[in-house]
């Protein structure tokens, strides 16, 4: 049960990377590598900020502004540069690498002594439940776990329902219609260069803030933590989306984030039934490759025995 | 209103692919005209059109609209007043966004874009009157996504949200040419009622000579970048198709000539 919540609790963290994975991937269409870097970016930031003593609310606020730079730098070289936009990611993550080290000054920074929001959220379990254990459907948890993991679905919560109501608004409905259809808003008198750098800049800030959330519950910041991370958004996005559909805004939003979690808990059992850690990344990298190609590949399988011709 | 000079475009200059698109172009429509133009593939008849709506830098030339000059503005700020609608009933609208969406992002053509609600009742309400004009049946599907549309029905919203405000310039490119013969009619009977209603400055750019005789106060025919022949007032009422397929007809002799002609002479003198 222990598993369960902490896979649950990462599976929520890991819910704003997809989000911000959801608008690069598919609202503008690009695989933004920037990710990688721009995780680590916002948990190195949060981590240093809190060891150095700033509330934790603010330095997890700091740790969601470095994404927004680093996304904006990425959509500026796309937008302004004109450069291919893979390349733009790969460049940002590339150089972020070192950013990184500089703004951590070693290669990781544990979280022990200062407070953090998994702390807080600790200490709000103890004074609000005021026991250590709490019975859950019968198991007992530990009040910790279970109020970390009350405090990461209030926040996930806050996030998405921001997110809806944003992309719902003037400007959020110009930026998707920037991804869209960029010659059709462009003649309704959008600057689709403009929207693209700050839909960029925010994709990369949601994706800072999970690094930043992540790098307080697991309790350090790692220069290797972004590793990979842009496959396991786009796993999370693509589960979303055969969960959801991607109908409407509001069922393609919270697919992003039940495909989180539902991953996340695939990955606990999988890992529980033996799975070496280390083909982790390997596993999420055929899934991608998997989900992307199959359903293509299938159709055009089914194509041919539809239309064999009659003997 | 609409005011271009000595409009000038190569592309690809230099290169083996070079293509004199543009040679000179002058234009001149007061406020309410419907100019119609007509050519050949290649006559640079879209090209002038997109030089209007600046898709791309001239090499030479001005455009002036509504008294500003607008030759430096890029295509996002002269959208502020120009409606437009494209050939393709694909690019036009977003088709993942719903129908209210599309026309609510029109209903802000080259304004400010804020954190407001993009669809509040109001607009829903002007937008349910304003499509149920059309006579589609669309009114009720409002919600549903653009791209489940046929193409008549999109270029149909296309035209009503290039004119949602009123523009001071409408560009229409052979926005009917790829729609069924049914569909084509039904946003052709739209154009001309929406474009008489508000008296709007129009170029339309076309295939048909069928088109071409009927609609428009004044028609230009584009051959190798150039205008080739104008008429306005009483000329261009009079014209029929007969007479514009006549004048084709003369465009390709005399650019069969000119070849037959160069042919001739390097026979003669090489």
């Amino acid at each position: 049960m222990t598993l369960f919540l902490g896979a649950f609790t990462i599976g929520l963290v890991l819910s704003l990377l997809a989000l911000g994975i959801y608008i690069s991937y598919r609202v503008f269409d690009v695989a933004d590598i920037t990710v990688d870097g721009s995780i680590t970016f916002g948990a190195a930031i949060c981590a240093v900020l809190i060891v150095k003593g700033a509330h934790p609310l603010l330095a997890t606020l700091a740790g969601f502004g470095g994404g927004l730079a680093a996304g904006t730098v990425t959509g500026i070289l796309q937008a302004k540069f004109k450069l291919n936009p893979l390349l733009s990611g790969i460049l940002v993550m590339t150089g972020l690498y070192s950013v990184n080290l500089h703004v951590m000054g070693k290669s990781n920074v544990p979280l022990l002594t200062g407070e953090t929001l998994t702390t807080w959220a600790e200490r709000l379990g103890r004074a609000g439940l005021g026991k250590p254990e709490v019975n859950l459907l019968g198991w007992l948890v530990s009040t910790r776990d279970l109020v970390t993991l009350m405090v990461a679905l209030g926040v996930v919560v806050i996030v998405c329902l921001a997110l809806y109501w944003f992309f719902r608004t003037e400007l959020g409905t110009a930026m998707r219609a920037s991804g869209d259809n960029p010659q059709m808003i462009r003649a309704l008198g959008v600057n689709v260069e403009r929207y693209r750098i700050m839909g960029l800049a925010l994709s990369n800030g949601l994706v800072a803030l999970s690094g930043a959330l992540l790098a307080q519950y697991q309790g350090f910041a790692d220069a290797q933590m972004g590793i990979g991370m842009v496959v396991w958004g786009l796993a999370s996005v693509i589960i979303g989306e055969s969960l959801t559909g991607s109908r409407s805004l509001g069922l393609a939003i919270y697919g992003a984030v039940a495909g989180s979690v539902l991953f996340r808990l695939l990955v606990a059992i999988a890992l529980r039934w033996g799975l070496n850690p280390n083909d982790l990344k390997l596993v999420t990298a055929l899934f991608v490759f998997a989900a992307l190609v199959l359903p293509q590949w299938l159709k055009r399988r089914a194509r041919p025995a539809l239309s064999t011709p009659p003997r | 209103m609409l005011h271009v000079s000595n409009l000038s475009k190569t592309f690809n200059a230099g290169t083996v692919n070079e293509v004199r698109a543009l040679r000179g172009v002058n234009l001149d429509l007061p406020e309410g005209a419907f100019l119609v133009i007509l050519g050949g593939n290649g006559s640079g008849k879209s090209t002038l059109l997109s030089a209007v709506a600046g898709n791309f830098r001239l090499d030479e030339g001005e455009v002036h609209l509504a008294g500003q000059n607008v030759t430096h503005w890029a295509e996002h700020r002269r959208a502020r007043l120009i409606g437009r609608v494209f050939q393709n009933p694909f690019m036009g609208t977003a088709p993942t966004m719903s129908i209210a969406e599309n026309l609510s992002l029109a209903a802000r053509r080259g304004q400010r874009r804020h954190l407001g609600w993009a669809l509040p009742r109001k607009l829903m309400d002007e937008l349910r009157n304003r499509v149920s004009q059309l006579r589609m049946g669309l009114e009720n599907r409002l919600g549903n996504a653009i791209g489940s549309l046929s193409g008549g029905q999109r270029q149909a919203l296309t035209l009503l949200m290039a004119t949602w405000l009123k523009p001071a310039l409408l560009l229409l490119d052979e926005h009917t040419a790829a729609l069924d013969p049914k569909s084509a009619d039904l946003v052709l009977r739209v154009t001309e009622d929406v474009i008489t209603r508000h008296r709007l400055t129009t170029l339309m750019v076309t295939h048909s000579m069928q088109q071409a005789a009927n609609l428009g106060d004044r028609i230009i025919i584009m051959h190798k970048g150039t205008v080739a022949y104008r008429f306005a007032g009483a000329d261009k009422q009079r014209l029929g198709v007969d007479d514009l397929l006549a004048r084709f007809e003369g465009l390709r002799r005399r650019e069969l000539l000119d070849e037959t002609a160069a042919a001739l002479l390097k026979e003669t003198y090489l």
